[in-house]
């Protein structure tokens, strides 16, 4: 008998509206579920409050060449508080050796502020210590700061391993800042983790997402 | 009779290339479906190559109207010789060379790891007004061993023949001598001065060739 055409109801999987039709993960039969494209989210984690830093310590490899990671409405427990990134080389401890820069912009509510400036204190000349990506959050019950950061070829111990991030903060003195941050972690070593921190208190909610990118 | 098999026609929609099958939104029939908005067209390697030039329609490059928004990302571009410029320009349909109008901004900075000396500042040897020539958006990239640059180009619309062409560069690297290295950074923005489609871009170092690196293409969807 010639098939001419399946209807949605002849394959042996319940639809689910708006999902993909695919293989399962034996390859022995469909099932309904999300195929991923370039973009292939790996992680979320969520800030409870419960403690002062967010850790990605697993999938960081050579699958992705590019990994990137997006921190949404990160809200600090404590007013004026930096918000940091440090990576794992390694070891256990998050202390690579980075160089890094630091620039922003700033515009305050009442208008009577705005500029772009380098910023010394921002950046790292050979530093294991935290990296600075935004700087002075208030904690009011709006303030936050949203960002993104994309790191490149983690697992390379050929080059250094780049990273470059945008963020903007709700700053405590009513300002919005744009923070530009990028640099390396110098040495061949392969980067295996990530960890996002806050310099005093606990972060007290946030989305934190890493994605690959294929 | 069991099934075995499906053929690709044998479901009740229209095939569309690079799909996938999906259930529709009443979970009542078929559609296609894209797995993600930003989908992967093409993925060049350097090896001590002179240039790496995507072509709509060649090598499975796809650089028209099936994206609104198009996304180069640089994976540690190399350069072979030292102090070199990490470029790009594009052809328009119809045209040859790469060599159409763009006028552009620069910016860019550094910060080194030796003296702790920084910069941030408007550059203007890697801008362009009116200019025919490959727009900057690394410099000076140096050739140590370890030295490398990355980043990423959008390009907007370059279907369009009502519009001219956008597009906006980051990038990141080592830079300065391994004695003393910086991380140094550039932000690239213009657009090209054309109402021909643009279909082909092209990478290439100012001196000497892309040594090693990668550069893949993307195309953004709009739904």
């Amino acid at each position: 008998m010639a098939l001419s055409k399946a209807d949605f109801n002849n394959i042996n999987v319940t639809a689910v509206a708006s999902k993909k039709l695919k293989w399962n993960s034996a390859a022995d039969g469909f099932e309904a579920g999300d195929v991923g494209g370039s973009i292939v989210l790996l992680s979320t984690q969520t800030a409870d409050g419960s403690g002062t830093a967010i850790t990605f310590d697993s999938g960081i490899d050579s699958t992705y060449n590019t990994y990137l990671f997006k921190y949404i409405n990160i809200h600090p427990q404590t007013d004026n508080v930096d918000f940091n990134v440090n990576f794992r080389d390694g070891s256990t401890a998050y202390d690579a050796v980075k160089t890094t820069h630091y620039f922003y912009s700033y515009h305050n509510e009442s208008g009577s502020e705005a500029a772009l400036t380098y910023y010394t204190s921002g950046d790292l000349a050979q530093g294991t210590g935290v990296q600075l990506l935004s700087g002075s959050t208030g904690n009011g019950n709006d303030e936050c700061l949203s960002g993104e950061m994309f790191l490149y070829n983690p697992s390379s111990t050929t080059f250094v391993t780049h990273f470059m991030a945008i963020n903007n903060t709700y700053h405590k003195a009513d300002y919005s800042q744009n923070r530009f941050v990028g640099g390396y972690c110098d040495g061949a070593a392969a980067i295996d983790g990530v960890q996002f921190s806050i310099s005093s208190g606990n972060i007290d909610s946030g989305t934190f997402k890493m994605y690959g990118i294929t | 009779m069991a099934i075995s098999k499906f053929n690709y026609n044998s479901f009740n929609v229209t095939p569309v290339a690079g799909r996938a099958l999906a259930f529709d939104a009443d979970a009542d029939g078929f559609t296609t479906a894209s797995g993600s908005s930003m989908i992967l067209i093409k993925t060049l390697t350097a090896s001590s190559s002179a240039t790496l030039d995507f072509v709509d329609g060649t090598s499975d490059v796809v650089l028209d109207d099936t994206y609104p928004v198009y996304k180069f990302e640089f994976i540690n571009i190399h350069a072979a010789t030292d102090q070199a410029d990490f470029n790009f320009q594009v052809n328009v349909a119809g045209a040859s060379g790469f060599n159409e109008t763009i006028t552009s901004t620069h910016f860019g900075g550094y910060h080194r790891s030796g003296d702790g000396a920084s910069s941030l500042g408007y550059q203007s040897g890697g801008h362009q007004a009116q200019g025919t020539s490959y727009q900057r958006i690394f410099a000076d990239s140096n050739n140590g061993n370890t030295d490398s640059s990355s980043g990423h180009l959008y390009l907007f619309n370059p279907s369009s023949t009502t519009f001219v062409t956008h597009f906006m560069a980051r990038t990141v690297g080592r830079g300065s001598d391994t004695s003393n290295a910086s991380s140094t950074f550039y932000y690239t923005g213009g657009y090209v001065n054309a109402t021909a489609a643009v279909d082909e871009v092209s990478f290439k170092m100012s001196s000497g060739d892309i040594d090693a690196g990668i550069i893949k293409l993307y195309g953004i969807a709009d739904s």
